[in-house]
């Protein structure tokens, strides 16, 4: 009987069942001893105590070695017809070659394609992503996508017209490569109106022909002052030639100002084309904060935690402008940085341009515009802030969800007006001369380097010797080095001994 | 002559005018014109009476009150038909101008502790219901259940014996002898199989309707998984090998795709689940034990290319609701070359099936709401019942004549329940 109770415990697991069924009374009678039968379980019974033995399942070894398909394929076991018939039917053997199906009867009705027993799992030699076939779903993602924007997204999407005021110094290949990355990924049909202090240059022109969008590039015949003040003042007057431009040209769509140095979300080129006339969103105010730590952190101890300052529209309970949130500069009275060299925090303006958002007919000659607009041949660059465009200011529309949402962020972050970098970043003629530095900053590693001079050159990444750059105005623990020469050595140490590791 | 042609002009105008009103202009979706002529929206209303017998409630009030599961697991069709012919228009309470007649069983409320169906005592008690109508009221014996029909949605239908496939011992495979001149609504459909009589009626298993609709995200978030699947590939406590289950299809999707981005496909159970698939572009549903599952209804309704990967399979209402044009279907032993079948697909066929999928009467039709709405599956699987009247001569016996074997099946089948 013991047999019969292995074979009960081997039907009871493998019935169709994955509830914890009654068995079928009937099912007792089923068990009779036919030679072949005994052998098959005995033979089960081995490769399960083999298996259990070597840890992982023996049959499919024996498989694998015996079949000589190509196609990978478990070979189809002969049907056997424990798992869904009661009695034992002598087993036929299987296949050592198991590619050929054997056939045996269909247990559901006759000419159904579909047979019941143990099936192999089919797998292809290579079962690993096609890179043409990535490519074409990616092709239906893009395609179904753009569907979806077309049928829910925002209906009849005006152009964006995007004023940048710009100038050459060395954190303008930072800024404005994240500024161009932003706008290549706007979906919407795009004008890049890029300003340019001191005149048009091979340096800023270079920059933006990447993006592959259509940019207006035009000089302004001053050169950028060098103190932060004087900035703001100029870039204001850049912004109106570039507004200026729009008028001219008679561009039509919406007008924003981003500027180089700022960070958009995506969310903010969805959420602009809801303006009408004149439309205000919020931005975040990044003032770096390196400065302020020690200062301000001891100040508001006792208060709640210190938010980040927003700039942008402030409305009532009826979502109606109320006001204005503008940033605080209190905390800051003094301390803040006067020229660009400062190591001091750098403020915002009152209400900073970028937050401000146009119609493109407000700046037309002619054509029906609000009354409330101002020419802007008639004003002259003393303008404090964009809601001096507008006769009234509590005709702008909040936006982002009446200022709730922030969907920008405002950061200044500049080198010394000094410092040098290589024109268009490419280092031509190459590097000469590197001195091994003397001390390293990692502690465990032996003060004393040989001197390896070709293959330092040879693999490290081009630093610029009398560059500054890295000391910027946040800079100021960098400030105890001796030489410069020894920081950017010691960056070059430090590539060594991660080779050497 | 000048005034003939403006009347022409004026005339073309007008009808140009009102066939631009009348035609279909809704970009988002699109009629399905089903394969028997947009019967999606037919009424039954009037077209058929069907009467409901009173039955005890220990067959089916009683068993509810034993186990409340029964109201939301994917076999709740039952009970949700019966809720919902009590209060129908379509019903009767003269049997005799009858056109149908239904029999309030909740066969599948028998859980285990984990939820799933125990179907082993099921024979007993349709047989003891069919006994007492018969007794009660002649109308089974006059046709011997021809005009009667029975929702029977578990995994195989009546074959409540469903390990049983051997035609060696036909006193258990198969459906259930006493129910085989009924009609059967029942969620399980293959061709040519012992489970699927002739003239049944495929539904889809029920989905809890204010739960995916509680769980919609917007429609304007882009569709970025481009082939979603949650659910096992390998039973192994069943089936360690993986031979079995699901005919190795779901051992083969697991192994050919496991390694590829664009094969979203896992085991896990995330919270997210809905969410995912309103978030995907394709949604496979292959078989498991029995080739339906509830992932077709959910991906109808998430607007996710239902993808079949069941050879022979009987979709829900097959005869009104054109498959072939909403989902794709791929054989099992295509499965190794799925990536380059669903990429091959030209994408306005895909946006084709995605305006067909987002259809508001596509997907009332596959769902069972708890205050019926026009077009749901109840009125589809009235429409189905009407669409087969009016009964043939044939299935009206002579008095005495007996057809069916009421001793068929196993001893223990025939125990009183």
């Amino acid at each position: 009987m013991k047999l019969s109770a292995l074979q009960q415990s081997y039907l009871g697991r493998r019935s169709n069942s994955f509830r914890s069924s009654g068995p079928l009374d009937s099912s007792s009678d089923g068990a009779f001893k036919s030679p072949a039968a005994v052998f098959w379980l005995v033979l089960h019974g081995l490769s399960c105590l083999i298996s259990l033995l070597l840890g992982f399942r023996f049959s499919r070894l024996v498989f694998l070695l015996l079949s000589t398909s190509s196609t990978y394929t478990s070979p189809f076991h002969s049907p056997t017809e424990l798992a869904k018939t009661l009695d034992i039917r002598s087993v036929i053997p299987a296949d050592p070659v198991g590619n050929v199906p054997l056939p045996f009867p269909n247990k559901t009705a006759t000419n159904s394609r579909v047979v019941v027993g143990r099936h192999g799992i089919r797998i292809r030699p290579w079962p690993h992503p096609n890179p043409v076939e990535v490519m074409k779903a990616h092709r239906i993602i893009e395609r179904v996508q753009t569907e979806q924007r077309l049928q829910f997204g925002v209906k009849d999407p005006r152009k964006i017209i995007v004023v940048t005021p710009t100038y050459v110094r060395t954190f303008q290949s930072l800024h404005l490569t994240g500024v161009m990355h932003s706008l290549m990924l706007v979906p919407y049909d795009l004008v890049w109106i890029v300003v340019e202090a001191g005149g048009v240059s091979n340096e800023t022109a270079s920059l933006i022909a990447k993006s592959g969008l259509r940019t207006i590039h035009v000089g302004f015949n001053q050169r950028m002052p060098n103190s932060w003040d004087g900035r703001h003042k100029l870039e204001t007057k850049m912004r109106l030639r570039g507004l200026r431009i729009v008028r001219e040209k008679k561009l039509d769509g919406i007008v924003i100002f981003a500027d180089d140095s700022n960070m958009h979300s995506m969310e903010l080129f969805d959420e602009i084309q809801n303006v009408k006339w004149f439309g205000a969103v919020s931005v975040g105010i990044l003032a770096s904060s390196a400065n302020i730590d020690e200062t301000v952190v001891e100040k508001r101890g006792e208060e709640e935690n210190p938010r980040m300052p927003v700039q942008g529209p402030a409305c009532n309970v009826s979502n109606m402008l109320a006001g204005w949130h503008t940033f605080n500069t209190l905390p800051f009275a003094g301390k803040s940085a006067v020229y660009i060299d400062d190591r001091a925090t750098v403020l915002p303006r009152k209400l900073e341009w970028s937050g401000f958002i146009l119609n493109s007919s407000l700046l037309w000659k002619d054509g029906d515009k609000p009354e409330w607009m101002k020419d802007i041949d008639t004003l002259d660059g003393d303008i404090e802030s964009p809601l001096d465009l507008v006769k009234d200011p509590s005709v702008v529309e909040p936006l982002g969800s009446c200022g709730r949402r922030v969907l920008l962020w405002w950061l200044r972050v500049e080198a010394r007006a000094d410092s040098k970098f290589p024109p268009r970043w490419i280092i031509d003629p190459p590097l000469e001369i590197t001195v091994p530095s003397k001390r390293t900053p990692w502690p465990d590693t032996p003060p004393e380097l040989p001197s390896h001079e070709k293959p330092v050159i040879r693999i490290q990444e081009p630093i610029i010797k009398h560059t500054t750059k890295t000391r910027t105005s946040r800079s100021k623990r960098r400030s105890k080095r001796k030489h410069d020469e020894t920081r950017t050595d010691r960056g070059t140490t430090g590539f060594d001994k991660t080779l050497q590791n | 002559m000048r005034k003939c042609l403006w009347l022409w002009g004026l005339l073309f105008f007008a009808l140009g005018f009102a066939w631009s009103i009348t035609a279909e202009r809704n970009p988002c979706t699109e009629r399905i014109s089903g394969s028997a002529g947009d019967v999606l929206e037919d009424d039954p209303v009037g077209r058929l009476k069907v009467y409901v017998y009173e039955l005890p409630s220990k067959y089916n009030k009683k068993i509810l009150q034993k186990d409340p599961r029964c109201l939301s697991h994917m076999f709740a069709a039952e009970i949700f038909m019966h809720r919902f012919l009590l209060s129908s228009p379509v019903r009767t309470l003269n049997p005799e101008e009858a056109d149908w007649f239904y029999t309030p069983i909740y066969a599948t409320c028998d859980l285990t502790p984990t939820g799933l169906p125990l179907p082993f005592k099921s024979p007993r008690m349709v047989r003891s219901a069919i006994q007492l109508i018969s007794s009660s009221w002649p109308y089974w014996n006059r046709t011997e259940g021809a005009d009667h029909f029975f929702v029977v949605p578990h995994d195989f239908g009546a074959c409540f014996h469903y390990q049983v496939t051997d035609s060696s011992l036909p006193r258990l495979a198969g459906i259930l002898p006493i129910l085989r001149r009924a009609t059967l609504v029942q969620t399980f459909g293959q061709r040519n199989h012992v489970c699927l009589n002739e003239g049944s009626i495929t539904i889809p298993p029920y989905a809890p309707p204010q739960k995916m609709r509680a769980r919609q995200i917007p429609p304007d978030t882009p569709r970025s998984i481009f082939v979603y699947f949650r659910g096992l590939f390998c039973d192994v406590n069943n089936d360690p090998e993986c031979g079995y289950y699901a005919r190795g299809a779901r051992a083969a999707v697991w192994e050919n795709f496991k390694s590829n981005p664009l094969f979203d496909i896992s085991t896990e159970h995330p919270t997210t689940y809905y969410e995912d698939m309103q978030r995907a572009i394709f949604c496979l549903c292959p078989l498991g034990w029995a080739p339906w599952s509830p992932r077709l209804v959910e991906a109808v309704v998430f607007g996710c290319i239902p993808v079949i990967i069941a050879d022979d399979i009987v979709l829900p209402f097959a005869d009104a609701i054109p498959w072939e044009e909403i989902g794709v279907s791929v054989a099992e032993e295509d499965v190794p070359k799925l990536d380059k079948i669903l990429t091959s697909i030209p994408s306005h066929v895909i946006l084709r099936k995605q305006r067909l999928l987002a259809n508001p009467s596509m997907k009332r039709a596959m769902l069972f709401p708890q205050s019926t709405l026009p077009g749901d599956a109840f009125h589809q699987i009235l429409n189905g019942l009407a669409r087969k009247l009016p009964h043939p001569k044939s299935v009206y016996l002579n008095p005495g004549e007996k057809i069916l074997n009421w001793t068929a099946g196993p001893i223990t089948d025939l125990k009183p329940w």
